[in-house]
């Protein structure tokens, strides 16, 4: 068995592993169908008939209603994948990753402007809580 | 013999691309990172490869879930621009060089490289917005291109040593080749940042700027990194920068440094990029 303590060991930071995908597979290869646009319309006109069309967990369909990115993280997804979700809600990168974080999308924006956050006690678990 | 002149390294962020298609780029924001490549495009301008193999990574756009190829090696005679779910980048279909990217298949397996070959591919940002970058908006692209894409996305991505590995064997398949042709190889991607979670944001400059010095004065050092080093240090999608690792190793044993640029932020990430040349 591979030993993902290290991976698990960075704070604020989902690694899409082998494993994560095979777990957020059919969560993933939902977003890949939102990249043609008669599907966005379809999903957009009722999301919940939509992705009871997809062999999805109950948690990840309400992560994706709900609009929770970090939830949908947790049960497999991947933001290249949860991109074509937001980019069809008319939201950039920036503006749905700020909703991931401790700011709003304008503190965040301002955050890397100023030159991004700091890797200090952010490198792992122990770092953060020293 | 074909030869390889020159290498670069840049990053690919999606937001330069946009910042290209709608006319952005001398607002205050995207004005830096294009001044930064404003020598690059005139030493491009001034003597473009026959040929360049481009190093870079899709990101859910031709590729799903479906099948993951660790290195897939496009062997097509044209490559269109992908749809990335918003209508294709309004630039030039992208030509390949199927003779060449023939021989580097052959060559490359032979010599131990299990490649993926791909007689279609559709080409996202991560190829497009070098090639932007270099080349401005021509009507057509002065050069042509073989895709050649790493999975970055699903970890574990190749390792920094495999990467630099593969590199070598495309500077001995590109020596091979029997015609004339001036080949340069381009690393994409990277530099630092995190695109999820509540680390989103991260930017390590100090980081990457030992990374473009180490990659420069001793590749064989920097391809020791461990993954979980560049996770740390440099955010989840930092660990592109491997590929920056296979432009490095087949530009061969010195190198001499033409370019260097180096901008935070662009979107969310730091942009770095790297002009260099087989020593003398």
């Amino acid at each position: 068995m591979v030993d993902n303590s290290a991976l698990d060991d960075i704070p604020g930071t989902t690694v899409f592993t082998v494993e994560r995908s095979r777990m957020g597979y059919h969560l993933n290869q939902f977003c890949m169908s939102l990249m043609k646009a008669p599907n966005r319309d379809r999903f957009h006109a009722d999301e919940r008939a939509y992705l009871d069309e997809w062999p999805m967990s109950e948690d990840q369909k309400q992560a994706v209603i709900d609009r929770d990115f970090q939830r949908m993280l947790d049960l497999g997804g991947n933001v290249y994948f949860l991109s074509k979700i937001f980019a069809s809600d008319g939201l950039s990168y920036v503006q749905a990753v700020s909703t991931m974080t401790e700011y709003s999308v304008e503190e965040y924006q301002a955050m890397m402007v100023a030159g991004g956050r700091s890797p200090d006690g952010w490198r792992s678990k122990s770092e953060r809580s020293s | 013999m074909a030869r390889i002149t020159a290498g670069l390294t840049t990053s690919h962020v999606p937001a330069i691309g946009m910042a290209v298609d709608l006319g952005k780029t001398e607002e205050p924001y995207w004005q830096p990172v294009f001044a930064g490549y404003e020598w690059t495009r005139q030493w491009a301008q001034a003597d473009p490869p026959d040929v360049v193999v481009l190093v870079y990574n899709d990101h859910a756009s031709a590729f799903d879930l479906r099948m993951i190829p660790t290195f897939a090696l496009g062997c097509a005679a044209s490559f269109d621009p992908c749809d990335e779910g918003y209508g294709p980048r309004p630039v030039p279909v992208v030509e390949g060089h199927p003779e060449l990217a023939a021989h580097l298949a052959q060559s490359l397996i032979l010599d131990e490289f299990d490649l993926t070959l791909m007689n279609e591919l559709d080409v996202d940002h991560g190829l497009t917005v070098p090639m932007s970058l270099v080349y401005g908006s021509p009507e057509a692209w002065p050069t042509k291109v073989i895709p050649l894409a790493v999975n970055v996305v699903q970890y574990p991505p190749p390792t920094g040593h495999r990467c630099l590995s593969l590199g070598r064997a495309i500077a001995r398949a590109v020596a091979s080749f029997p015609e004339a042709l001036s080949v340069q190889v381009w690393g994409t991607g990277g530099m630092s940042h995190q695109i999820q979670g509540a680390r989103a944001g991260l930017i390590n400059p100090e980081w990457d700027a030992a990374f473009m010095d180490g990659l420069i004065a001793d590749p064989d050092a920097v391809a020791k990194i461990p993954h979980i080093e560049y996770l740390r240090e440099t955010g989840s999608e930092g660990i592109e920068m491997v590929m920056w690792l296979i432009m490095r190793g087949a530009l061969g044993g010195s190198v001499e440094e033409l370019h260097r640029f180096y901008h935070v932020p662009a979107s969310n990430t730091a942009v770095g990029h790297l002009v260099l040349q087989p020593a003398p």
